[in-house]
């Protein structure tokens, strides 16, 4: 069962640099990927594209190969067949330019505790050679609210404020393809809205998202189009609406609804993230 | 070659001296043993060590160099363990930058903390009665030596700070080499030494560096001490660089 039938995205496409001159070709291609772990095979050829400026939700339980999948994607793991293409360049013969196009959020916020969260951009801007280190982390601090805590360790950082650091040292030197492996893990709803908010902002900005998650609301929030990862295949890939339709259609109930504790507890705490994080 | 590996690097050190600027009781702790032994070999157990002529603190203080390196190295591998496992490595690997660059920064970075650490020892030396006849030439040759055996150390201490899956493998390691200038000439003449444990200390690699240096600074023809003292040195820093390199490629692909 293959979904092909594409949604249009409702997110403005921009026009993204340094492609590698096949403007129609979509940001990531996977082909056949394989790779195993001594004896077990983890992905087991898996086919995949991923359109400029969408975001794809990789969903799948623990231990599916998600997050071996990302790290081909990423270069950090060399896959044992098949091919992936990541803007056009090849992961596996094209690493360096691969690297130039990409930005890596892993699952744990790969932030350095011992500096402040402004040195933290100011050191990705530097190893991204670009001009003005300085401005650009002013500039990335603002727009995650982190203003006010720039000149702190990132050890007093709270869950929430460590993975909007995370994502906004993703964003610099703004690669086209950037990839999230379960960026709310272990984030309490409030700090997991503010995560959602700054990838929707992403993709609104022309970037191509692949994001990894556990979580079916997460992906249903998020994604333009949805690919389940099972026992090393992607078993299905379409858009929300196409997912839900491959279950029959749902019988027409009233309920009352009540509010989720979510709900309740957002309502209690409050929207005003900033004031919460201090 | 990565045309940004020298531009990458300082950033990269610029960071991990950071890290030491900020906690400086690494550099206190990596000082306080070897000064400790220092004070108890020189007031407790030296009046009753015969080493010839001169003072005792003269003929130890080489050694006690040696043991601050060696202790100070174990930091190298636990500051490179906890950028493993916190997924930094991973960032930077997925970044376009020269990608030994990690591993230099911190290979400086523990150079520069192990010659402030170096210093301070020198420097409580002196206060209890160190004193040399060298010139310029011969503390050049000292630092150089002493740069060296840093240098070389500091990759094999890259093994376990790439290797290790606990923080205490990671800097475990260095213990035994704290141990080994105990078993060389450093602090009694192997003279003294029975059969076999003279012959281990005659020939391992402390024992001429210590030699080498305590020559250096009794302003004393330095003989083949000091070649043998820089074989070893290089032959290190050879074997344990490959090693790390390979090591390094394999974890991070």
């Amino acid at each position: 069962m293959t979904l092909t039938q594409r949604q249009p995205s409702m997110l403005p496409v921009m026009s993204i640099p340094q492609t590698a001159g096949q403007a129609e070709a979509p940001a990531i291609r996977v082909r056949n990927l394989e790779k195993s772990f001594k004896q077990l095979p983890v992905l087991r050829g898996v086919h995949l594209d991923v359109a400029r400026g969408s975001i794809l939700a990789l969903l799948g339980s623990n231990g599916a190969g998600k997050t071996t999948l990302v790290k081909i994607l990423a270069t950090l793991l060399r896959a044992d067949a098949g091919t992936a293409r990541v803007n056009g360049f090849d992961v596996a013969g094209q690493a360096g330019q691969v690297r130039e196009s990409i930005s890596l959020t892993g699952q744990f916020a790969a932030v350095d505790e011992i500096l402040t969260g402004r040195e933290n951009l100011v050191l990705v801007a530097r190893l991204r050679h670009l001009a003005d280190p300085g401005a650009i982390a002013d500039d990335l601090l603002r727009r995650f609210s982190l203003t006010e805590a720039a000149n702190r360790r990132v050890a007093t950082y709270s869950g929430g404020m460590r993975r909007r650091l995370d994502i906004a040292m993703s964003l610099i030197g703004s690669p086209p393809v950037i990839f999230l492996d379960e960026p709310t893990t272990g984030l309490d709803p409030q700090a997991r809205i503010e995560v959602w908010q700054a990838v929707r902002e992403l993709a609104g900005g022309g970037t191509t998202v692949l994001l990894t998650t556990q979580h079916l609301d997460e992906a249903e929030q998020l994604a333009d189009r949805i690919a389940i990862l099972h026992q090393g295949r992607i078993i299905v890939d379409g858009t929300p609406d196409e997912l839900k339709r491959l279950l029959p259609a749902p019988e027409v109930e009233y309920v009352e609804k009540q509010p989720s504790l979510e709900d309740v507890f957002l309502a209690l705490v409050g929207t005003e993230t900033e004031k919460a994080d201090r | 070659m990565n045309k940004h590996l020298l531009g990458d690097t300082a950033v990269l050190l610029g960071r991990s001296l950071r890290h030491i600027a900020r906690s400086p009781d690494t550099i206190i702790t990596t000082a306080i043993m070897p000064i400790a032994f220092l004070l108890l070999f020189v007031y407790v157990f030296g009046g009753a060590i015969e080493t010839g002529s001169g003072s005792y603190v003269n003929y130890l203080l080489p050694g006690i160099l040696v043991i601050t390196i060696a202790s100070g190295i174990s930091y190298t591998a636990f500051r490179l363990f906890l950028d493993m496992q916190g997924g930094i490595v991973e960032r930077f690997q997925s970044m376009p930058i020269a990608r030994s660059s990690v591993l230099w920064a911190h290979v400086l970075t523990s150079l520069v903390a192990n010659l402030i650490s170096l210093a301070v020892v020198v420097g409580v030396a002196l206060v209890v009665g160190f004193r040399t006849g060298a010139g310029v030439l011969g503390w050049l040759a000292v630092a150089g030596i002493l740069v060296l055996l840093t240098l070389a150390l500091t990759w094999l201490a890259v093994l376990p700070g790439l290797t290790a899956k606990s923080v205490d493998g990671a800097s475990g390691f260095a213990y035994p080499l704290v141990f080994l200038p105990f078993v060389s000439s450093a602090f009694v003449p192997t003279e003294s030494m029975p059969g076999p444990v003279r012959a281990f200390a005659e020939h391992q690699p402390v024992t001429a560096i210590v030699d080498a240096i305590r020559d250096l600074f009794a302003g004393q023809p330095v003989g083949a001490d000091i070649w043998i003292a820089l074989a070893w040195c290089v032959g290190i820093l050879v074997v344990a660089y490959v090693l790390a390199v390979v090591t390094y490629r394999r974890r991070v692909a």
